[in-house]
């Protein structure tokens, strides 16, 4: 899956987002999303992983084996 | 509930510290479970794992039960706490050994 597909998913769920994917092997496969939203604010961190994995619309774990994943709020 | 949310229901509770992973504890199958279950050894708290390899039912069943799309997962007395990158940054923040001793659970 190309990291421009992550990106764009998960900006379309998270509009707010500032969102860096780094593909972590090279392969396509294993990639590490940092998403930065003002949106997350006061949520707690389970709560922002939900959201972006439901941006991804249930391609994690799926099309998408091994996305390593990290919320924050903006500093 | 169905049966698969009886089974996990009861799985969850059956002791303070719940991780459910690919392989075992000694033989993680996946870097994400090895890296869940290094956290927890590294925290010195006694844990049982379910690995969802061996039982098809609950590798789907448990990413319903807690609307959480991948394993590891872990759960303290009942709770789900998140996956390994929640664990990591929870880890790294001292957030998990502060949950860990506000929930009273016995070390190993």
């Amino acid at each position: 899956m190309p990291a421009a597909e992550i990106e764009s998913l998960i900006r379309e769920g998270i509009p707010d987002a500032r969102i860096e994917i780094v593909d972590l092997a090279g392969d396509g496969d294993h990639y590490e999303a940092r998403v930065v939203a003002e949106s997350f604010r006061g949520q707690p961190r389970i709560k922002q992983h939900q959201r972006v994995y439901q941006a991804l619309g249930g391609r994690m774990g799926n099309e998408l084996h091994a996305l390593k994943l990290s919320t924050s709020v903006p500093e | 509930m169905t049966d698969v949310n009886t089974r996990i229901d009861t799985l969850v509770k059956q002791s303070d510290v719940v991780l459910f992973m690919k392989g075992t504890a000694l033989f993680p199958q996946c870097g994400f479970s090895s890296r869940a279950v290094a956290i927890l050894d590294h925290l010195g708290v006694a844990f049982q794992t379910v690995d969802v390899l061996q039982d098809p039912e609950i590798r789907q069943g448990i990413k319903d039960y807690s609307d959480w799309p991948t394993v590891p997962q872990l759960y303290v007395k009942g709770e789900f706490v998140g996956g390994s990158d929640i664990m990591m940054e929870m880890f790294e923040a001292g957030e998990l050994q502060q949950l860990l001793t506000d929930k009273q659970v016995a070390r190993a």
